[in-house]
């Protein structure tokens, strides 16, 4: 099957920078996969989303989306399949109204009024914010602003959603609840979606079907996340956080009781021990 | 601080605030020239009556109005007081060293005091009952013809519109930065001038270099989001002209012609 994002050998650098951004980056990635990509701060995470809508262009490699390279003359093509939330709810809310922002995609893409005056409803339907339709952002809070940001990404339909740290301006309820809003849309659209999501919360990546691991520009890693995150001694190493459950494993291991070798949630960690528990 | 950018519009069900901001727009522009006319107190009275009028049904209440006049205060005080002087007509009332105040000099402050108040009170409805966002897309629908000798009225209009939306948020960052300085001891508001305006030195700094930042994160977020030019893009918000719009020009319209006949009482 035909991978819905494709880097060849991709390098980027900035100008004036003396060390690239990325480096020699080739990657597949499938369609209908959730994908977390995780690195440390100024690993080239943002670097590596902007190169895929051609927010930035790449100094050497290429790209492709769904088939489509991505270069000058397929732009807005690639900006219609790849939909992009970044991380400060303020700085991407464009409408003076939420209607107004959600509408500010399909006013680009020419859309008639007649249309707009249906999409617009019913993406805010999708994210629970139809009765802030005309509210101001400066009346909403972080986490409404950014489901306000996906509603708007939503109404164009693409097939990649790239979500970059979204959720971490926002407070552990806000979190919690636009994760588990992406997840329920993703269900929802099933293999028509793809999310790319950037992100330092290690929960929201274990839950990934694929993690990518990115230091100083260098890819270091695809796999799944049981297997990224029950090596400890890895991450340490890329200056990366090692989940509470593992972190407690290896405590136990220390002692010399015997633990679970997959990855394992906190929830999923705790119901081993109660289950040690009882055997006990 | 954004009261006197934005002017501060009051919600309201009124017709006024039903009206199409072209309309009060236009409106507001035409009275300025149309308040010309008054040549005697008749007209006065008259131009008065019709700005009481409009006022009254704003359903505001006359107070937010007043109000709207203060931060003018001073011009209007200024412009009246210099008025006394450039009459030289009349009977002199009081004359010392090169001044001379003439009895023509007291009536003809007194008519630029009147007009000046009617000028405000009457475009301050515009204002008040509209939405700037409003008026802004009022301005680029009044301005779209002279797209046709180049000018980017939909950039500008976008321009002007995000302008709008981003002030909350600056006010809001300028506060929790003064708070931070403050925090620091750095004192707002004491000293004399220059030691005043250098206290806004570690509040305007970090605004400027974070406004830049925001700027290039929204320009890369509408990128993103596949915007082009200003000028190929369909509109999500339209404004309507209904019926109250044509009885709105209509009462304007019989107010000119009766202020024009006061002329001749
Ligand atoms: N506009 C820029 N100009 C020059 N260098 C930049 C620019 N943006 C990022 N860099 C550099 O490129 C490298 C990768 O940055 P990038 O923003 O992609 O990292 P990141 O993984 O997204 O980090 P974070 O977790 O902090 O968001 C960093 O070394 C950074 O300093
Ligand atoms: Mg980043």
């Amino acid at each position: 099957m035909q991978p819905i994002i494709e880097f060849k050998d991709v390098s980027f650098s900035y100008p004036n920078a003396e060390q690239p951004a990325l480096k020699n980056l080739s990657l597949q990635i499938q369609k209908g996969d959730w994908v977390a990509v995780i690195g440390h701060n100024g690993s080239g995470k943002s670097t590596f989303a902007k190169l895929i809508n051609y927010l930035l262009i790449p100094t050497s490699g290429s790209i492709t989306v769904d088939g489509i390279p991505v270069d000058q003359e397929h732009v807005y093509d690639i900006r219609d399949l790849v939909g992009m939330v970044f991380q400060n709810p303020d700085n991407q809310f464009v409408g003076a109204t939420v209607a107004d922002d959600v509408a500010f995609g399909l006013e680009n893409r020419q859309v008639p009024r007649e249309k707009m005056l249906e999409i617009v409803p019913d993406a805010l339907e999708r994210v629970q914010m139809n009765a802030y339709a005309a509210r101001e952002p400066a009346r909403l809070s972080g986490g409404q602003k950014q489901r306000v940001a996906i509603a708007s990404v939503l109404a164009v339909e693409p097939k990649v959603l790239i979500l970059d740290e979204a959720t971490s301006m926002l407070d552990p309820k806000g979190r919690r609840e636009m994760i588990a809003l992406v997840h329920e849309l993703k269900q929802e659209l099933g293999a028509e979606l793809t999310v790319l999501s950037i992100t330092h919360d290690i929960d929201e990546a274990a839950s990934a079907d694929e993690v990518v691991i990115l230091n100083d520009g260098e890819l270091m890693g695809v796999d799944k996340p049981e297997v990224i995150f029950s090596d400890a001694e890895r991450l340490r190493r890329l200056g990366l956080a090692v989940p509470f459950a593992e972190q407690l494993k290896a405590k136990l291991k220390a002692r010399g009781i015997k633990v679970p070798e997959t990855y394992q949630t906190t929830e999923g960690m705790a119901e081993w021990i109660w289950q040690l528990h009882s055997k006990m | 601080m954004s009261n006197m950018i934005l002017g501060r519009y009051l919600p309201g069900v009124s017709w006024v605030h039903r009206l199409d901001a072209r309309t009060k727009f236009i409106l507001s522009m035409l009275f300025i020239f149309v308040i010309f006319m008054a040549n005697n107190i008749y007209g006065y009275l008259f131009a008065t009556a019709f700005v009481a009028l409009s006022i009254i049904m704003t359903g505001l209440g006359f107070k937010v109005f007043f109000n709207g006049l203060k931060p003018l205060a001073m011009l209007m005080l200024i412009t009246t007081f210099l008025q006394l002087f450039f009459m030289n007509t009349g009977t002199v009332l009081v004359h010392w060293w090169i001044f001379t105040i003439t009895t023509d000099g007291v009536i003809n402050s007194v008519i630029v005091f009147v007009r000046f108040m009617l000028i405000i009170m009457f475009t301050t409805i515009l204002t008040l009952t509209t939405p700037p966002l409003e008026v802004a897309d009022a301005m680029e629908s009044l301005m779209s013809p002279l797209r046709k000798i180049g000018v980017p009225v939909s950039e500008l209009a976008l321009m002007v519109s995000i302008a709008l939306r981003f002030v909350p948020t600056l006010m809001d960052e300028a506060q929790s930065i003064m708070n931070a300085q403050r925090a620091r001891g750095v004192a707002f508001n004491e000293g004399g001038l220059i030691q005043r305006a250098k206290s806004y030195v570690p509040l305007l700094i970090p605004l400027f270099v974070n406004a830049i930042k925001r700027a290039i994160e929204l320009g890369d977020a509408m990128e993103a989001r596949g915007y082009r030019d200003g000028e190929h893009r369909t509109k999500f918000r339209v404004l309507k002209y209904t019926k109250i719009d044509g009885v709105a020009f209509a009462a304007f319209f019989i107010f000119a012609i009766g202020l024009f006949a006061t002329r001749f009482i």
